[in-house]
Order: structure tokens, then C-alpha cells, then sequence
């Protein structure tokens, strides 16, 4: 699980990856679709970015008829997103038990007055 | 009646950002911070036990804290206070003496929000992988404590 979050996060550490995943959460996207926004750079670029993207498990490739447009793939952001959440959870905690201190320590220096 | 904690991990910068709100004001929530006897009661995991060795909250000062786990393992975190405001603002470095050099450093800011405070927390770390690892420890120990709940919950 470990590997393939390093894999997530490390393809998520790139601006024009991540407009990659923008253009893909409104659908399925052919190479050629996802490079035309992108003047500056090649196809291959583009090409390659999709392969990291996919390697890491954020996207998928289907194939329909003679094209293989990119799509997203909701597993992959369902764990990463469990990821954060579980160590907020223990911030949570960590926090939850400082309100409790701060209520017990005011019920203290009320009895104190 | 719990109040939430806010969390933000970038994905392309070494950061996480905190935020939480306390129904408390803004001394006591910044005293507890500093505070030797209070520390050990909300700092960390409620499985490990925290001892305060070292508590220097001023400018250059050092702090110290052991945790330890019912096995007896101990966990000791240290770090240097570089700006100590209060009740404003605490700047530290953070590290685990058991991984020396992944020193994290922290932004604490803390401001009056009606009756209460809200407290605002950035950390930096030297690397992406620093933080992912300094969060993935943290998802283990929030994961801990869920079970601890649970079974809190089946005790009863």
C-alpha cells in the first residue's frame, strides 16, 4: 500500500499531471485530447505523463474502437484519500484530548475563585 | 460539541497545514502548550505516555519529550523554540531522535475567535518523502486509536 501511495503522491508532484486528472474528472480523454491544451510541450511528453499517471494507478486506459482514451480511476484516489484521513483522525485525538484538558483545568481554577 | 481539525497535505510541497478551533480562551489554549504539567495529558497517542524532560519555551530554548508504550518501548521527540509570543505564536523544530536530520519545523498561531481560539499549524519538512513519512505514522497511530476506541466501546 505504501509503494503505491509514494507512486500517487509522486505523480500528483507535477503541475501538468495534475491538469491531466482535471481534464479527465469531466470524462474519458484521447492522448491527442489531452495534449492540445498543452502548446509548449510534445505529444511524447504528454504520452509519458499518462504512463505515470497510469502506473500509479490514478488512471486507467480503456479502448474503444481504434482509440484508448484515458479515465479515471476511482480506487486508487479512495486510498490516498483514506490516508489522510487516518492521520487526521489521530490529530483528532490528539486534539480532542486537549479540549478535554483545557475544560478540566477551567473547572479548576473555578473552584479555585 | 467536538470541534473539527482541518488538514491539508499538498501534494507538490513538503507541508501539511492543521487547523482546529477550541472552545477555550486564547491563554490557556496557548499555556498548554507550554506547559509542563499539561503536556503529558493531551500530547500524542492516548496509548504512549508522555514525560516532559526539557521545556525551554523561549528564544533558543530546547524541549524534550519521552513517550513510552506499554512494552516499555520509549520514543523520544526533541526540538529548539525559536520565537516563543504569547499568547500569539510558537515557532519550533521538531524530530524524532530515532531518525535523526528529518527535522520538521512548526508554525503555531493562535487567535481569538469569539469566546474561544483558533489555533493554525504549518509544519515544513526537509522533503515530500519526510512528510509522507511523518503522515503515514500518524495515519498508523489514528488507525491505533480507532481500534482503541472500539474496544473502549465493547468493554462497556
Amino acid at each position: 500500500m505504501t509503494a503505491q501511495l509514494d507512486q500517487v503522491f509522486g505523480a500528483l508532484a507535477n503541475p501538468t499531471r495534475r491538469a491531466i486528472l482535471e481534464r479527465l474528472a469531466d470524462g474519458p480523454a484521447t492522448v491527442h485530447a489531452l495534449a492540445a491544451p498543452f502548446t509548449t510541450q510534445t505529444l511524447q511528453s504528454i504520452s509519458k505523463h499518462i504512463k505515470v499517471l497510469e502506473h500509479a494507478g490514478l488512471i486507467r486506459r480503456e479502448r474503444i474502437a481504434q482509440t484508448r482514451p484515458a479515465v479515471l480511476a476511482p480506487e486508487a484516489w479512495r486510498d490516498a484519500h483514506e490516508w489522510i484521513e487516518r492521520y487526521q483522525q489521530s490529530l483528532e485525538e490528539r486534539y480532542d484530548r486537549l479540549e478535554t484538558v483545557l475544560a478540566e483545568t477551567d473547572q479548576k481554577q473555578g473552584e479555585a475563585t | 460539541m467536538t470541534n473539527e481539525t482541518t488538514l491539508l497535505v499538498p501534494a507538490d510541497r513538503p507541508e501539511v497545514h492543521i487547523e482546529r478551533r477550541f472552545d477555550a480562551p486564547i491563554e490557556r489554549v496557548f499555556d498548554a502548550h507550554v506547559n509542563a504539567e499539561l503536556i503529558p495529558r493531551w500530547w500524542g497517542p492516548r496509548r504512549l505516555t508522555t514525560r516532559v524532560d526539557l521545556l525551554e519555551p523561549r528564544h533558543g530554548g530546547r524541549w524534550r519529550f519521552v513517550q513510552t508504550d506499554a512494552d516499555g518501548e520509549t520514543y523520544p521527540f526533541r526540538g529548539v523554540y525559536h520565537l516563543v509570543d504569547a499568547p500569539r505564536r510558537i515557532i519550533a523544530t521538531f524530530e524524532f531522535e530515532d531518525a535523526p536530520g528529518a527535522v520538521q519545523l512548526s508554525d503555531f498561531r493562535f487567535a481569538v475567535d469569539g469566546a474561544g481560539c483558533r489555533l493554525t499549524q504549518t509544519t515544513v519538512f526537509l522533503s515530500v518523502a519526510d512528510r509522507d513519512g511523518m503522515v503515514e505514522a500518524g495515519m498508523r497511530d489514528g488507525m491505533r486509536e480507532s481500534l482503541d476506541r472500539l474496544e473502549e466501546l465493547g468493554a462497556h
